[in-house]
């Protein structure tokens, strides 16, 4: 476990030093390159942010409406056959579809039951592993013309699927 | 896709909330999910600000053309089809590099830019050929070394350690690779 912890804290700052060291050799404005990122990621941030608000208020009421609790009480006993917690569920069904929308509840799970339980450790795992594979397939097809996908969408739901049951696994082997 | 599932949340939970007599926990939650999506944004700004800087820096050295040499022979097993045209070849890793680094912004287009070579090789061009479906197969995979994004909300979240999850999240894209190599 140790070494686990050790290379999850160096990854990242050996990224930016090496990234920084590299800039620097080859003879580039680093700090300017860094501003005109940095404010990129701030165009980010500010257009995600409705996504956010409407989505947390969706879910929000969700919950404290109380029909999660009852979705939830319905699909236990299924998931309990597989061993997979149902408070990740509205997570796993919403990543491949979208990527805004399952930050937002990827960031509900890890505030309500808490960011490094097991739990928000399995959500912020699953976030990190798998991608939006409905709409990366979409730009790439539609960008040629393409209609006939063959079987993509089910070999890339096919390893979301795998990403999201190893990113369970494992995090409940760690803690 | 948002269009459909959005509304039927709301229609849902709000309905539910009047019959279950659940109105005022309901009216305390519209107000707290808008100000907990404003705060966290706010916390989020410094992280994906720093990361998207960081990466910016490494996207105006040669880094990208650099590492892609190293990619060569594991582009070579993945597409067959393309092992004569160096110039796509080339484009795929560029794109791959990219994701690996958590460009995604520089990502994409350069994907895109494959993807068009490849169609005109493509001799079906209504479907996809089997190195498109490969290649979009892999960008469909999360293949980033450090997680930025996540690492920026559990931060925002006070956790006590917001990268303890690079690890484990580099066992499960490896894992989502070999099951989308092997089925693709």
């Amino acid at each position: 476990m140790q070494i686990v912890n050790f290379l999850s804290n160096l990854a990242m700052p050996l990224v930016i030093l090496l990234i920084i060291a590299y800039g620097l050799m080859e003879k580039n404005k680093v700090f300017d390159d860094f501003l005109e990122g940095a404010k990129e990621g701030m165009e980010i941030v500010f257009n995600i942010l409705p996504t956010l608000i409407g989505l947390f208020v969706a879910i929000g009421a969700l919950r404290n409406s109380g029909i999660l609790d009852i979705i939830i009480r319905f699909i236990t006993p299924l998931l309990n056959v597989i061993h997979f917690p149902s408070e990740i569920m509205p997570l796993a069904m919403l990543r491949p579809i979208s990527g805004s929308g399952s930050i937002a509840v990827a960031t509900d799970i890890m505030k309500n039951y808490g960011v490094d339980n097991t739990i928000g450790m399995m959500a912020s795992t699953i976030m990190g592993s798998t991608e939006t594979t409905l709409y990366t397939i979409a730009v790439y097809t539609s960008a040629v013309k393409i209609k006939k996908t063959r079987f993509v969408l089910l070999a890339s739901l096919a390893a979301d699927i795998v990403g999201i049951l190893v990113s369970v696994g494992i995090c409940r082997t760690m803690s | 896709m948002l269009n459909q599932i959005w509304p039927i949340f709301i229609l849902v939970s709000f309905s539910y909330a009047i019959f279950s007599g659940n109105l005022e926990p309901l009216n305390a939650s519209i107000f707290e999910s808008t100000s907990d999506a404003i705060k966290l944004s706010i916390e989020l700004l410094g992280t994906m600000c720093l990361w998207s800087g960081i990466m910016q820096v490494a996207n105006k050295t040669s880094i990208i053309n650099r590492l892609t040499n190293l990619l060569n022979p594991i582009i070579k097993v993945l597409f067959p089809e393309m092992r004569k045209n160096k110039q796509i070849q080339k484009e795929i890793s560029m794109n791959m590099i990219a994701n690996i680094l958590g460009l995604g912004n520089a990502a994409t287009p350069l994907g895109l830019k494959a993807m068009k070579s490849m169609q005109e090789e493509n001799a079906k061009k209504d479907t996809l050929s089997n190195s498109m479906l490969v290649f979009i197969v892999l960008n469909t995979a999360s293949i980033q070394i450090i997680p930025t994004t996540v690492i920026a909300i559990r931060n925002s979240l006070g956790s006590s350690n917001p990268t303890s999850i690079i690890f484990p999240v580099w066992i499960a894209t490896v894992c989502a690779a070999v099951t989308r190599n092997s089925s693709g």
